[in-house]
């Protein structure tokens, strides 16, 4: 597979394309804990995004709290700009189900009435449970459900394909 | 079992929390990291996360309080739990109902975590020892035993300000003997490795061998505040005492109270902290409590989080516990 730089770089084009298309001025870009937030840091510098990133972790709005509790490793989610009326790219590594996105677009609400919301991945996996769709996808990957794909950073960024039996 | 184990399953994760008393340093670090997270949550345009949704918290207070049951109260909706206050103390145990009576009937209004205060020491563990194994228990304070969501929003509010413990010298001063935060609160400080915790307090006022706790006994105001970091002032708890324990309050304030001028014992930038409710001109003077270096309104902030950290962490294990959804 190509190295995670150049994913990141074809994300970069998609979003600047869709941002020009829709005459998106301002955007901010929000990384999910904790390959989200990775790939958003280089997303931000690539773009020259002014807006500080944000920083969301959804732990709190998972929907299997119920059968794993909180995460130990839970972090504050921190979005250092208005949400109100503002065009998101919301960014992960890895899109699979859909529940994480679902979690984060949840989450997002709370803070305020965003313009719009884009999603990013690095990785589209498929296997969605929800109806979510990525806006922009730096590969697109067709795995069997006992492979697991995942990031590991934050230097060097690497993607690693395991299977688990 | 002691309330240390039965709070615990077989994986040393929280199932209730009745003290601090044998928890490991991580347990109080998790506690504090999720408190960390949640912190944020007060600042935002919707004040409410959806965790503990569907969820139903009983706050059981068999003694008056009013910060301990509102900041219970508090957390469990911003957690999106259903709360429901009974104040037994005006209610069923004048009419003579028994607790395990109290216990097995509002168990049958299915609900999922019980918040506990009561004037008996040991009250929590026993509805804990008794509860049916999905409801969590969480002590709000029992007798002069322990008030363990106190210590921990109290060592939450040192870190936020003094994060590296074992630098720390801490002095508690006041009224220990009758004080289940007390108690509590040097337990927390000393597993999370604090440098040197000192009493401050008359003879009467110190349980029987109070050293072996790990503390430091001074009966002079003065010289125990010496280049202390942290002063956590106790209330002092007339309704506790039987007999002649303290002369007057006036003495007591002569004696114990902290003014400004004592405070210039202290580091200069040592906080001062105070469980509540206040007792101004008996333990602490106005000026103090009302001053730059008072953090005792931050306590009550911090408080919700603290506590909404400890019911997510006890009802998610639960949850794992009984396989719902699974």
């Amino acid at each position: 597979m190509r190295d995670v730089e150049s994913l990141i770089e074809t994300m970069a084009s998609q979003l600047r394309e869709l941002l020009a298309r829709h005459k998106m001025t301002e955007p901010a870009l929000i990384g999910i804990h904790t390959g989200g937030v990775w790939v958003a840091e280089q997303l931000h510098a690539q773009l020259g995004v002014t807006t500080p990133l944000g920083r969301l972790d959804i732990s709190f709005y998972r929907d299997d709290f119920s059968r794993i509790g909180v995460n130990p490793q839970v972090r504050p989610s921190e979005l250092p700009f208005d949400v109100e009326n503002r065009h998101l790219i919301l960014i992960d590594d890895v899109l699979y189900t859909g529940r994480t996105v679902r979690a984060a677009l949840n989450e997002l609400f709370d803070y305020g009435r965003p313009a719009s919301v884009l999603l990013a991945v690095l990785v589209d996996r498929g296997g969605r449970e929800l109806p979510i769709e990525a806006n922009a996808a730096g590969a697109h990957l067709t795995l069997s459900p006992d492979q697991h794909v995942r990031l590991t950073g934050p230097d060097p960024l690497q993607l690693l394909v395991q299977t688990i039996p | 079992m002691s309330a240390t184990h039965i709070q615990l399953d077989a994986q040393g994760r929280l199932l209730h929390f009745l003290t601090i008393e044998g928890l490991t340093h991580r347990h109080l670090t998790d506690i504090l990291d999720t408190a960390e997270s949640l912190r944020g949550v007060a600042e935002r345009r919707v004040k409410k996360l959806p965790t503990l949704h569907g969820k139903t918290v009983v706050n059981l207070f068999f003694e008056a309080s009013t910060r301990t049951r509102t900041t219970f109260e508090l957390a469990a909706k911003r957690l999106s739990a259903d709360v429901l206050n009974l104040n037994i103390a005006t209610s069923s145990a004048v009419k003579g109902e028994s607790l395990l009576d109290t216990l097995h009937n509002i168990e049958a209004m299915q609900c999922d975590m019980f918040v506990m205060r009561h004037s008996q020491s040991g009250a929590a563990e026993f509805m804990a020892r008794h509860v049916k194994p999905h409801i969590a228990v969480l002590n709000a304070g029992d007798g002069c035993h322990a008030h363990p969501t106190q210590a921990m929003l109290d060592v939450f509010t040192i870190r936020r300000h003094k994060p590296d413990f074992p630098s720390l010298q801490i002095a508690i001063v006041g009224d220990i003997l009758h004080s289940r935060v007390a108690r509590s609160l040097i337990h927390a400080l000393n597993i999370l490795g604090a440098g040197n915790i000192r009493v401050i307090a008359p003879r009467t006022l110190l349980p029987a061998q109070v050293e072996n706790l790990g503390v430091q006994v001074f009966h002079r105001l003065p010289e125990g505040l010496r280049d202390v970091d942290v002063v956590v002032m106790l209330r002092l708890q007339r309704e506790r005492m039987e007999g002649a324990l303290l002369p007057s309050e006036q003495e007591f304030f002569q004696q114990y109270g902290l003014t400004e001028e004592r405070l210039a014992l202290a580091k200069p930038d040592a906080i001062v902290m105070h469980p509540g409710p206040i007792n101004r001109g008996v333990e602490i003077d106005s000026r103090v409590a009302d001053g730059p270096r008072s953090v005792i309104l931050e306590q009550v902030t911090n408080g919700i989080a603290v506590r909404m950290a400890i019911m997510s962490i006890t009802l998610g294990h639960h949850a794992r516990l009984t396989g719902e959804d699974a």
